[in-house]
Parts: C-alpha cells; structure tokens; sequence
C-alpha cells in the first residue's frame, strides 16, 4: 500500500525509545492521511468489486473489509485512537490480505503503524497460509520518522474450539527475526452480546532498539471487550486492554520513561462490509 | 373412485390483483443494509389470493422485473407473468406443449421443468442443455407430455430462483386415479429474502453464521439439559455447530405459502364434507419445511408426482425440490396448514376453511434442535448396533471402498456387490440397508471440514427435530410405489460420490471438488442401470436433485423402491439410488440449496448411446 510502516504494536504499549539519526521526516498526520488512503483504496476496491459475482461453474470472486478494532484508548498517559483493519479479496482458495493497524496518540502528534500486504493460500479446512510483507512506521512530531520492512510468512485459521489463531514469523530487512501469535476468541453471551477475548504475544531474535523491541519475549497483549451486533456487521464495544513487557523489551521502555505495564480501557467499534 | 376437479375453481381468475397503497414514506434507505426490509412508498400490486392458471398447447410466460408487494412491503421480484409464484401451469399427460418463455430481464434467463422427462435440449440448464435466453428474447420450449403429477418450474440462471421465478405445475393423467377428492389445491412453499442473494451468498462467504441467531449461548446454557456443557466442548472441538441447521433462516426470509406471508394467510375454501387433495411443492431457495395441518390426519399418494401407496401422517418433512401429494377429510371449518422451517427460524401458513374469512389456532413453532453427534458421523455406540445388527461384518460391499482417485473421478466403475448375509431376494435389487460405510484416509481436501467417520442410512429417521412430539412423522422408508417397477435388468455398477462442504467458507462440493466449467461429465451408458452411493460428509441436509431421469430409492423394497427425482441426504447419512439410464443427453446433478449449487455442489450426469 506504499506505506512505510510501523513496529509490532502491542496495545497501549506504544513507544519507541531513543530514535537517532536524521531519518526522513514524515509529520504525524502525513502518516494518518497515507493510512486513511490506504483504507479508501480498499473501500473503493470493495465497492467495485461488488457486482463481479461469479456464474456458476466459474470460480468465484469476494472481498471483506473488517475494523476489528477501532477504538479510544483511556489510560494515564497518551489516550491513544488505535486501530486494527483487515480486508481480502479473491475466492474461495486464493486471496489477497491487506491488514493495517496502527495508534495515535491523541495528547502528542505520535503515530505509529504497520501494513501487511499478503497472497493467502487455503492450505487445511480451516487454515490459510499466508505469505507477503510487511512495513511498520513509528512518526513524532519533530523526530525522524523510523521506518523498516518485513518479509512475513504465517498462518491463519481456526484451532479447535473455535479459536481464532495467527501465528507469523517476521523477517525484517536487516535481517532481525521476529515472531507474533495472536488469538482471538468469540464468546457469545446472547445472540448479539459477544465477549471478544484477545491474546497477543512478542518474541524477537535480536534487539532492535529504534523499535523497543529486546531480544527475547518482548510482550503479552491481553484485551477483552464486550461488543453488541446492532447487527452482524456493526458492533460498538467497550473493554480493557493491558500490556506487559518483559526483560530487554521491558527495560527498553523504563528507558524511555515508559512503564513495562499498560493497562486501559477501551471504547470502540468493530464493524464489517 | 370418482372425482370431480376443481378447475372451474381455479380458471378465469387470473385477474390482476388490486392495486394496494402501502402508504408510509420511509427515508431507511441508506439503513437498508442493516435493516431489511424497510418499506417504501409506492403503489403497488397487492398479491394474489390464488395461484393463476395456464394451459393448452401453447402457453406463453413473460419473465420481468416486477415491484410488488411481498408480505405488505414493497420488493423488487423477477416474475413469470407479473407474480409469485409463476401461474400453475395445467397439462395433460400425453399432450404436446409449447412453452413460450420471453425474457424482459436485463440477463440470460432459463426455465427448468423440474421433474418433467423432457428431451435434453428442453432442459432449461444454461450451460448444461442450452445457452440460455438472452434478454429481449423468446424461447420455445416443445415437448411431449410423458407423465402426470405434481411437479415445478423455476429458473435455473444465477438467484432468480431466488428472487420469484419458480411456479407449479399439475398434469392430469390420461387415465382416472384411484383417489377419491372432491377439491384440490395447489401448495407453493417458499422463501422470500429483501436482500440482494449475491449479498445473501457473500455474507455467506464472508461468515457461515450470519443468518443463524439460535446459537447456543451462555445465556441460553441452563435452558439445556445436564451434560451441555460437555456437548458444546466437543462440538467446539470439531469446530461445529450443533444449531447449523440452515445457513439462510427467518433473520432475512419471509416464509410465503402461494405467495402470501403467514400474517396475509393464505386460504383454501372448500365446501364442508369435501375430501381434498393438497399438492405440497418446496419452491423455496434454502429453506425445508416441516409441514403439518393439526388435528388432521394427512394420506400420502404422491411423492415427486409419482403414486405411492397410500400411507397415513401426520407431518412430514418437505426437502427443497420436493414435492408431495396428501389427501385430507377436514373435519372442523378450518385447519390451519403450518409448515415450519427446518430450523425453527420462521413458519409458513395459510388455512383451509369452509367460510372465506375463517382462521384456526397457529400453533407455535418447536424450540430450534440441535444436531447430535449421529449427524457427525461420531455415534459409536449406535453404529456398532447397526453393524451388529446387519449381516456378516467385514466386507460390506457398498461401503466406502474403492480408492480415492476412483472416488474423484466419481465416475469410474467398480463392482457393484451386494451386502453379503441378506436375503438373496433383496441383495438382487436392494442393498442392505445396515451397511454402515466407514470413511477411509481421505479428506477430501481443503474444500471439505469434515468427514463423517461412518455413515449409514437414515431414510427410517423423519430427521433433526422431528418425531420427538407424540405425532406421526413421515419417512422415505414408508414410501412404496404404487405400481411394482418392471425393470429387472441387473445393476452392474456402482457410482460413489461424498457430499462435502467447508463452513467456515462457504464451499460446497461433491468430493471436495467444486464445479467448474471444465469438469469432466459422469458419464452413463444408455441403457445400463447404475446405483448411486451418496454419503453425506457434512453436517447438514441436502436434497439432491438429478435432471432428466426418476431414480429409484432403495428403501429396501426392491421393485416398490420410490421414484423419486430429488432425495434428502441427511448428515452422515449414506444413501443409495439407482438409475436406469434411458434418458440421452446431458443432465444437471446437484444440491437443490440454492446457495449451494452456486457454490460449488453441481455435477453433470452424461448419458451416452
Ligand atoms: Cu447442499
């Protein structure tokens, strides 16, 4: 989506220590206009791509674009606007993936974000293998904007039990290693009053200071939020998030004059077409 | 053994129905997304109280976009001659027909007869037996009349089923029935959606359990008996859901009968001391209905148009396709005809009265079932009774045994060999019906979620959510045909074929295969019978419906085995039919759910010479 990009969010946990260098310099809302266009260029694509059903016999072709996330953050320090969006488009064997997810602080003109662009290939009933890049981009207003690119390979699917999981190992451009789980789960409390529980987990190979990222365990992303399906596609929320850090990643934080734990609540809106 | 019809009931009411004013402007447009069905201003036709009538040599049906009103609000339907459901088209066994179908759509357009034994190129499958009508175009369909009963036409081009093109159609044999009625009735079953169906199959595609709102709950866990926790945890561990019961329910359909919603209540007058003669047809898109007339004993004559020994009921399951001929001797001055959706979402219903403006108790629809762990294929303990029960173990030869590229091809030959054990008679026409087939390695790839580790027959079962409520449910093992069938000729292959289907994305397919355009046929050669092993590898139902030729249900009866031209194909249900291959050309073969055939759940069967 041309976009340079972000670093591996976690929530609430957004921060990124000592940037050094005179790195280009692309203002916060630069950032948030390129990430919006990206979503437009995903909404027109869905819109044109709404008649081109497919006959019978001929293989078909869909698209969804879902906000999972798009949410005010309420905690003590920065009550960040953060959200995360995936889109496909394709059949029923072959796809393309577009996830963005991102957070701007709403007290200081700070952005941070990441794209990922993918082929995605149903591989097992339940599970697509995915492989593509990734850019992530941290933005502060008078700072040099730190970008960096990935090769990703993952998978996503459905565990038992109905588990909602996406494992994916990062390759960045200097060559650090990185790995991501995340799992979601849809608790159905009634028909339309959903508890969404949310794990997400860091591990990374080398220390990557620019993006407070330390060797080793970096993080655990815990989230639940209550959600309400005025219809399928339309749900406003509200829950908590909490972030820790751990070790290096911890320390890299403390450092920053951050604490290695986030925890906020969060009021948002989930919704799909 | 006399009757009289009730044609002049039926004819010269054509008349257009009144214009009706639905009042109210609505500005919910921008809404309309999320909330269907918002009425709009408009005048419009109000629907008819009855089924209009065509018949002759030459029959003319006008396919057009038509505004009109569908349960009180304002739609946008594709029709045959201007309502839905298309006029009763009235032949004659052993007639000539000429069907003139225009089409005023801005697409390709087709109607199938469905049921009707009709040269290939009258088949009405665009891409199968015909290119199709384009727009601004006639075709003319010509065929001899060679049977009688209750059948149906729809269109067979993309949703249009879907959104109104479908109708009856009843032919009067040429020689009197053994049934004694004084009245008869048309009865359209269908489903009506406000949505764009393409939206309806992409919500599909985008999440398998859009339209279900009976899931279970937290909230509705203590509603369950003790061990439902258990249960949910082992359906979650296959990642199913027990409530999947149909993928398109009453959170977007209205369930018309003859076109009319429950609250418009269809209704069928008769006179008091009348024996009537009711013909079920399920025109829906998506939707089986279970359909009852309380406190009425129901006698089944006809299944799929062809005469069965009678048999008394008092509900039965109507299959998507379907059709089904009952006679009823009212007893009150009105009944009420209830035809509950499969999965509890919605209801159909009109009544049978003697005055015009009478009405009877509607009785509430039964709490949505659930699927069992039999429906999965999983029921050890039961199939280990069956495989008791039925003869020699072992070597049960229709069970799953050929090898895997066999079972793709889907067309290549292997012996067909009898359950050993049985009574020589039966094993010569029928199989054993205890055969339990066990699933071997295959999966049947990515395009298939799961698979059933045994299936068996289901056909004595009335299937999920009946037979529970102290009443008469009607089963294909009741079905016996009414003339003893002539074909003695041996069959001499076997086709086995699984029905598969990913959920989660809204895949649908015969041995993990969609269709697609070049899909080799399976082929038949003319004249050779043929038994087809169906096992349903998913966990739902699904009527499968063969163009061109009635089979034979084995329900165990040999030479009284039912034709039928759709059969329901219950989860983890293995089922069998043979066909005499005497129809040349080539014919549509697949799962009448609308939504799955689009998806994928299509064959051609080829007969050659
Ligand atoms: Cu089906």
């Amino acid at each position: 989506m041309g976009l340079p990009l972000s670093h591996p969010l976690s929530h609430g946990g957004r921060h990124v220590p000592c940037r050094g260098g005179a790195g280009m310099r692309l203002p916060p809302h630069a950032f948030l206009a390129s990430t919006a266009g990206a979503w437009l260029l995903a909404l027109v694509c869905t819109f044109w791509s709404a008649p081109a059903f497919a006959q019978m016999g001929e293989p078909p072709f869909n698209h969804f674009m879902q906000f999972e996330e798009l949410e005010y953050g309420f905690n003590d320090r920065d009550n960040p606007l953060s959200w995360d969006s995936t889109a496909w488009f394709g059949g029923d064997w072959n796809r393309v993936w577009l996830k963005v997810e991102g957070e701007a602080a709403t007290v200081d003109p700070e952005v941070e974000g990441e794209a990922q662009l993918l082929y995605s290939r149903l591989i097992a009933p339940f599970w697509e293998f995915q492989v593509g890049v990734r850019g992530d981009l941290v933005a502060a207003e008078g700072q040099s904007t730190e970008g960096r690119g990935h090769l990703v390979f993952g998978v996503e699917g459905l565990a038992p039990y109905w588990f909602e999981v996406e494992p994916a190992v990062f390759i960045s451009h200097r060559g650090d290693v990185s790995f991501r789980l995340r799992a979601t789960y849809d608790l159905y409390i009634t028909q339309r009053l959903i508890a969404h529980p949310s794990f997400e987990t860091n591990i990374a190979v080398q220390t990557v200071p620019e993006f407070g990222v330390g060797a080793g365990f970096n993080d655990i992303d815990l989230g639940l939020r209550l959600g309400y399906q005025i219809a399928r596609e339309f749900a406003p929320y509200i829950g908590v998030s909490w972030n820790q850090a751990f070790a290096e990643t911890a320390d890299l934080r403390r450092a920053a004059g951050r604490t290695a734990s986030d925890l906020q609540g969060v009021a948002g809106l989930r919704f799909w077409f | 053994m006399s009757r009289s019809h009730d044609n002049h009931d039926r004819r010269g009411l054509t008349r257009r129905g009144f214009l009706a004013n639905t009042g109210r402007a609505t500005a919910a447009v921008l809404l309309g997304r999320f909330v269907t069905g918002c009425a709009t201003t408009g005048v419009l036709a109000a629907p008819r109280r009855r089924l209009s009538v065509v018949d002759g040599r030459t029959i003319d049906l006008h396919i057009a976009e038509t505004r009109l009103a569908v349960a009180g609000q304002s739609a946008v339907a594709t029709t045959i001659n201007g309502g839905i459901p298309g006029p009763e088209i009235r032949l004659r066994e052993g007639q000539d027909v000429t069907l003139r179908v225009s089409n005023a759509l801005d697409e390709d357009t087709s109607i199938h007869w469905h049921g009707l034994l009709v040269p290939p190129g009258m088949d009405g499958v665009p891409g199968v037996s015909f290119p199709g009508i384009p727009p601004a175009t006639t075709f003319e369909y010509r065929f001899p009349v060679r049977q009688s009963g209750t059948y149906w036409y729809h269109s067979h081009s993309g949703f249009q089923e879907q959104t109104g093109i479908y109708g009856p159609i009843v032919i009067e044999p040429r020689e009197p029935e053994p049934y004694n009625y004084q009245r008869e009735f048309t009865i359209v079953l269908s489903d009506w959606t406000f949505e764009n169906p393409h939206r309806v199959l992409a919500n599909l595609k985008r999440y398998g359990g859009y339209y279900n709102f009976q899931r279970r709950t937290l909230a509705n866990l203590a509603d369950e008996p003790p061990g439902a926790l258990a249960n949910r945890f082992s359906w979650a561990r296959m990642r199913m859901d027990a409530t999947d019961i149909a993928d398109v329910t009453g959170a977007t359909y209205t369930f018309l009968m003859n076109g009319l919603s429950p609250d418009e209540n269809w209704r069928g007058v008769f006179e008091p001391g009348e024996r009537l003669r009711l013909r079920f047809i399920n025109a829906s898109a998506a939707t089986y209905f279970d359909v009852r007339i309380p406190g009425l004993p129901m006698q089944v004559i006809q299944a799929d148009g062809m005469p069965v020994v009678p048999v008394e009921t008092d509900e039965f399951r109507l299959a998507i396709a379907e059709t089904l001929d009952v006679l009823v001797e009212p007893t009150g001055a009105a009944h009420t005809i209830f035809a509950e959706a499969m999965d509890r979402s919605g209801h159909a219903r009109g009544t049978l009265a003697t005055d015009p403006h009478a009405t009877a108790p509607v009785p509430g629809r039964r709490p949505r079932p659930l699927l069992t762990m039999a429906d999965m294929g999983m029921d050890h303990s039961n199939m280990q009774g069956m495989d008791n029960g039925g003869a020699a173990g072992g070597d049960h030869g229709p069970a799953h045994q050929n090898t895997p590229s066999e079972e793709h091809s889907g067309m290549s030959g292997m012996d067909h060999s009898h359950a050993s054990g049985m009574d020589e008679m039966a094993a010569a026409c029928s199989e054993n019906l205890d055969v339990v087939a066990r699933h071997d390695g295959d999966g049947h790839g990515a395009g298939n979620a799961m698979v059933a580790e045994t299936a068996r027959s289901r056909i004595s079962e009335p299937g999920v959510g009946l037979g529970q409520d102290g009443w008469r449910v009607l089963t294909y093992s009741q079905l016996r045909r009414a003339t003893p069938g002539e074909d003695s000729q041996p069959v001499t292959r076997t086709i086995e074929l699984h029905l598969t289907g990913n959920m989660e994305r809204y895949m649908w397919s015969f041995d993990g295969e969609q269709y697609h355009r070049d899909m080799p046929d399976i082929v038949l050669h003319y004249g050779e019978r043929v038994r087809f092993v169906l096992i349903n590898d998913t966990m739902m139902a699904h009527p499968i419906h063969l163009h061109g030729m009635f089979f034979e249900l084995d329900v165990g009866a040999c030479e009284r085995n039912p034709l039928k031209h759709t059969v329901n194909v219950q989860p983890a249900e293995r089922t069998s039919f043979v066909v005499t291959a005497q129809e040349v050309g080539r014919w549509a073969f697949h799962c009448h759910i609308l939504y799955h055939m689009e998806a994928g759940m299509f064959r051609v069967v080829e007969v050659r010479v």
